[in-house]
């Protein structure tokens, strides 16, 4: 079965098999040292530029910004949550997240 | 690859959209297939339908496009009438109540809460009222903008309103042009004042003087230069380019046509984040445009730029004469408009009503809405200023307001908006509301402008601001606040000017505290009769670091947690699994 992947709205969202899921506005924790210096990222997410999927893991490539650092730019590959059984479950919160 | 959105809207788009959307109406938000509402949300757009942010599912931000923001005798009574009777949700502003409209920085006019089942009601009233909604959001011709008093300015060069409302019903509705990469903002001056905005606009008619064809040069012709690619959206400001062009009145349609044109056939439909004409203008430069225009999109032999009258600009210039419409002002009929402030643009409907009755009452009945979210009430005689000015409701919506309130515009932000990343409008109105209270300018600097929008989108303008105000999140004391950044020295005029962003994530709450601190500093460091303007650009960015220190007073902010993770900011139980049902169709 494929999964239906788009950013909506200039950015603002990530729709998965037609339900807007995750939304710009809240803070990543992120082990990205390609984004920017810190041991973790604390990224305030302000803009998706792309969404994929890799096995049953949707990812998306994120404008934001490093509010620790300050860091501006976008990120390689991060991962918002996954499929299973058609469903998708968004990772919470506090969840590290490793870009690839 | 063409993107999902250039794909629908290779499927269906412009005005055959208004007939499914009447279908979804009559049968209900849940006759959109679920599989297809992506696809429709974003075609409804054009109708100027904007879905609102997620807890608030099946419910419509509604544009209503007024060209150079000129609302004809009576219509804003059915603005009121309409906001009164629809926009009305689940949700109420603990500022502005339960129904009212919001005045734009583009001279349109919001309602929220719309629910589809409603949407041919109001079309109807609309429509039969002379309004529309038409192209007032998506990818075509937007609202066209200008100085809104143009036809009654007593600074006039050339009356712009019949080229607007020419403009306005060649390209409203038209097949040609319905499609384009992206949004196509157009802006049309005829004052001397700048009052147009038309730096930031894709496209931009300035007022200009070119000696006639054959003539002896001892009489002028007045007309228009043009200039191409401004915009602010995206941390990617530009100010128009000028490309050379001058026209006369009566061949502004042709030139817009096919600069139009030119955008839709070459702006880049694969990167929606890189189609906006500056992208283009960027990458050709301004004389490619010119002789692409030349060559492919018109008939006629282009004249070079005119003489223009730039260096008279006032309108948000950082000092002199005029830098809004606010108070009263000489029409060149000799009578009167009044320019009233409306706090970040929001009325409440029965506000909106009295307005309406006094318009009426002492002038002709119409009203006109500048960009910086104010209204101003035309052919007022002189006679009959003192009664307009006694009404009581010009207390709250002054011709005399503070500079503070006068200054102050604000975006829609996390109320509704899904791009945002910080509430704005209620705390845009809190921070003035604190300003005014507890700091005074130099006494003789009587303008001072200060733009919150919720994220890059840049909504409120807030690159032309003396202080701009930008959604940001920080931590304080290790929990997450919303946070503005703060940048300095922006603003239009004969050379215009972006803010400079000097400092970074400063939480919400410490903002007023740090612009109080920015004011004193200039007033004990300026020179004489310095401006703010010229004061920042006089200064380097530590420097102006310095200057904002940040600080908490007694000013209180009760929307620094995540209004993002509400279903509405302001709601006793405002989490998301308290969000309202989509709306039932009745
Ligand atoms: C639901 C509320 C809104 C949403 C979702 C929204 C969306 C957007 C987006 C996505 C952009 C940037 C995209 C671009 O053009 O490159 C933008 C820019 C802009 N919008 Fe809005 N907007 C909203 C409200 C408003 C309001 C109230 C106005 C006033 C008419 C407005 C006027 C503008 C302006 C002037 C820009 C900026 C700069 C430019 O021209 O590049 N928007 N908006
Ligand atoms: S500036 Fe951003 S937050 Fe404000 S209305 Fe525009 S898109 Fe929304
Ligand atoms: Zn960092």
């Amino acid at each position: 079965m494929t999964t239906r992947l788009r950013v909506l709205d200039d950015g603002a969202w990530l729709s998965i098999d037609d339900t807007r899921e995750v939304r710009v506005s809240e803070l990543w924790r992120l082990d990205a040292p390609d984004f920017c210096g810190c041991d973790l990222a604390d990224l305030i997410v302000e803009n998706f530029q792309a969404v994929g999927i890799d096995g049953a893991r949707i990812e998306a490539r994120v404008h934001g910004q490093c509010i620790a650092c300050g860091t501006t730019g976008v990120t390689g590959w991060i991962p918002v949550g996954r499929v299973h059984d058609g469903e998708f479950a968004e990772f919470d919160r506090s969840t590290v997240r490793r870009s690839r | 690859m063409p993107t999902d959105v250039e794909n629908w809207k290779s499927e269906v788009y412009g005005r055959e959209i208004r007939e499914h959307l009447f279908d979804f109406a009559e049968q209900g938000f849940d006759s959109i297939p679920d599989d297809e509402r992506d696809a429709w949300f974003e075609r409804f757009k054009w109708w100027g339908l904007y879905h609102q942010r997620n807890g608030q599912e099946g419910y419509f931000m509604m544009r209503i496009g007024t060209p150079n923001g000129v609302l004809e005798p009576g219509q804003l009574r059915v603005v009121g009438e309409i906001a009164d009777e629809y926009a009305r949700g689940p949700g109420t502003n603990p500022i502005f109540g339960d129904a009212y409209a919001d005045f734009t920085t583009r001279q349109s006019i919001q309602l929220h809460w719309i629910e589809l089942s409603d949407v041919p009601a109001i079309f109807e009233t609309l429509e039969a009222n002379g309004l529309s909604t038409q192209q007032a959001c998506g990818d075509s011709w937007r609202n066209i903008v200008g100085n809104p008093v143009a036809g009654k300015d007593g600074q006039e060069v050339i009356d712009a309103w019949p080229v607007i409302r020419d403009l306005n019903e060649t390209f409203k509705g038209n097949d040609d042009h319905a499609n384009l990469p992206r949004k196509w903002k157009v802006s049309v001056t005829g004052s001397a004042d700048g009052s147009g905005q038309g730096d930031i606009n894709d496209l931009a008619f300035e007022p200009a003087y070119k000696a006639v064809e054959g003539g002896d040069g001892s009489e002028d012709a007045v007309g228009f230069n043009v200039r191409v690619g401004g915009g602010l959206a995206r941390n990617e400001p530009r100010f128009a380019r000028d490309i050379d062009v001058w026209v006369p009145p009566e061949r502004v349609s042709d030139v817009a046509g096919g600069l139009s044109a030119l955008f839709r056939d070459n702006g880049d439909r694969e990167d929606r984040y890189n189609a906006r004409i500056k992208f283009l203008v960027d990458e050709w430069g301004a004389e490619a445009v010119r002789e692409t225009l030349q060559e492919e999109y018109v008939d006629f032999e282009l004249r070079s730029a005119g003489r223009d009258v730039r260096e008279e600009y006032t309108y948000n210039a950082g000092g002199g004469e005029r830098n809004d419409l606010i108070g009263v002002h000489d029409q060149k009929d000799g009578r009167n408009f009044v320019g009233l402030n409306v706090l970040v643009g929001r009325m409440g409907a029965e506000d909106v009503l009295e307005l309406a009755d006094l318009a009426e009452e002492y002038g002709s009945g119409e009203v006109r809405l500048s960009q910086r979210q104010n209204v101003i009430v035309t052919d007022v005689p002189d006679d009959a200023l003192d009664s307009l000015l006694g009404e009581p409701l010009l207390e709250h919506y002054s011709p005399e307001p503070s500079p503070f309130m006068r200054g102050s515009v604000a975006c829609t932000g996390t109320e509704y908006c899904s791009l945002s990343i910080v509430e704005t409008k209620n705390r845009q109105v809190r921070f003035a509301r604190w300003l005014k209270a507890n700091v005074d300018l130099p006494t003789d600097v009587d303008e001072f402008h200060i733009h919150l929008s919720g994220c890059t989108a840049s909504c409120a303008q807030p690159q032309i601001a003396d202080v701009s105000l930008r959604g940001m999140k920080t931590r304080k004391d290790g929990e997450p606040v919303e946070a503005l950044d703060v940048g300095l020295g922006g603003g239009l005029g004969e050379n215009p000017q972006f803010a400079r962003w000097v400092t970074q994530r400063v939480p919400a709450d410490e903002v007023p505290g740090a612009i109080a601190n920015l004011v004193e500093s200039f007033a004990a460091e300026r020179l004489e009769g310095e401006s703010f303007r010229s004061f920042v650009a006089r200064h380097d960015d530590d420097e102006l670091d310095a200057f904002v220190d940040p600080e908490e007073t007694d000013y209180d902010d009760p929307m620094l947690h995540n209004t993002k993770r509400t279903w509405y900011p302001y709601a006793e139980n405002d989490g998301l699994d308290e969000a309202p049902p989509t709306p039932a169709d009745d």
